[in-house]
């Protein structure tokens, strides 16, 4: 049976890419950014993930006002990086994972969470990005990918606990699959960061410290944070920390911490990054 | 009855929310335009031409000429959207966040690099 064994967490910033797509990552102002994935590419390369549930976000890239899904299943066999708006990042294809993505998504409607089904998508900075802190600049992405995308640009998101219901939901439907596959759910985004409007560049680190802490053990009161908390707290685009709470839902009752990263900052946003281990 | 809008009381933020979206549909869509090289070069080429060709409303056009992102997204911008237009002026999210702000560009940078814009007197209007 496929098992869901650890989740990564990322913030998923588009700098990063451009400063990685023309190395530039040993400047001092990056160093420290890209330094503190060094542990989690170590730890991909000996844990060998076959598949990566990655959830991230779409920025008006793929999804425009014509059409805004909640949760959206990418089931394709292959995914273009997206052209968005100054051509398409020179990172491999992303290759699908068609075959479990059907039965996730079957199974997850069947538990009450409504996803679109895609077959055709360019992916954006949002999957992308975190792609190449971990993996850096292979040939091709070492495994497959399910992209799994969340609204978080157009309000209201989905709130913390129905996303970690959601991550809930995606663990059964990956435990019921019949091949013996060693899935990692990613969630993306965050941390703190607002970059619109007078109050643009806010960061908080306290709240995100206790964001990270509470993750691995406490993920039940982080699902009860709401809305307008994330915005007055975080910044109003702090909120893509719901996605975190799907990453944790998928990895069972009990996880472990394995590793955090956190900085101040990347362009205008609170760069934090963890690795948890699924206990159950 | 009216939406409930808990998150009215934080200064300085534009919630993208249903009203918001509703009001800058056109705007929104038209940054979503130049995502394509060719329009790019027609908007660039002659800039008021490109925007009438859009049923945006005159301030929604004009706030798109004057780069006035902070009124284009009281006008109903979102961001992502909006960074198609700087995007395609070679410019970055720190450049337009910055202007929002009021900021000089590397005052904005500084006030980052030394930790960012504190909560603290910034969760509610009228706040000290
Ligand atoms: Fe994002």
């Amino acid at each position: 049976m496929a098992r869901v064994t650890a989740g990564v967490t990322s913030s998923h910033i588009p700098l990063i890419g451009r400063v990685i797509d023309t190395g530039e990552t040993s400047t001092p102002y990056w160093k420290p950014v890209f330094e503190g994935y060094e542990f989690t590419k170590a730890w991909l390369a000996s844990e060998k993930p076959d598949v990566i549930f990655l959830v991230y976000n779409d920025h008006a890239s793929a999804f425009d006002m014509r059409m805004i899904p909640t949760f959206a299943i990418g089931c394709a066999e292959r995914f273009n990086p997206a052209d968005e708006g100054y051509g398409p990042r020179p990172v491999p294809v992303i290759e699908g994972a068609p075959d479990l993505a059907w039965h996730v998504a079957q199974s997850v409607i069947q538990q009450d969470f409504d996803l679109t089904i895609i077959n055709e998508m360019d992916l954006d900075h949002g999957l992308t990005v975190p792609l190449s802190l971990m993996f850096g600049q292979p040939e091709a992405w070492p495994c497959k990918i399910i992209p799994f995308a969340v609204n978080v640009v157009v309000y209201p998101v989905p709130n913390g606990r129905r996303c970690y219901k959601l991550g809930q939901a995606i663990r059964n439907a990956i435990s019921s699959f019949d091949e013996d596959l060693n899935v990692q759910v990613w969630g993306t985004g965050g941390m703190s960061h607002q970059i619109q409007g007078k109050r643009a560049g806010l960061i908080n680190k306290e709240w995100d410290k206790a964001f990270m802490d509470r993750l691995a053990d406490s993920p039940d009161e982080l699902a009860e944070i709401e809305h307008v908390e994330y915005i007055r707290e975080a910044g109003a685009e702090g909120i893509e920390l719901v996605m975190w709470l799907i990453m944790r839902g998928a990895l069972g009752e009990h996880a472990r911490e394995l590793y955090r990263h956190y900085h101040v900052p990347a362009s205008n946003t609170a760069v934090g990054h963890m690795v948890l281990e699924a206990c159950d | 009855m009216a939406l409930d809008k808990p998150y009215a009381d934080v200064p300085g933020t534009t919630v993208f929310d249903a009203d918001m979206a509703r009001k800058g549909y056109h705007l929104n869509q038209f940054c979503m335009s130049l995502m394509k090289a060719a329009n790019r070069d027609r908007f660039h080429a002659d800039e008021r031409a490109y925007v009438d060709e859009w049923p945006m409303n005159e301030d929604q056009k004009q706030a798109v000429l004057d780069r006035d992102y902070l009124r284009m997204i009281e006008l109903g911008g979102n961001i992502y959207f909006l960074s198609k237009i700087f995007a395609s002026d070679g410019k970055t999210f720190v450049h337009a966040a910055a202007q929002m702000t009021g900021m000089p560009e590397d005052e904005y940078k500084q006030m980052m690099l030394d930790g960012g814009r504190s909560p603290d007197g910034n969760r509610y209007i009228g706040e000290k």
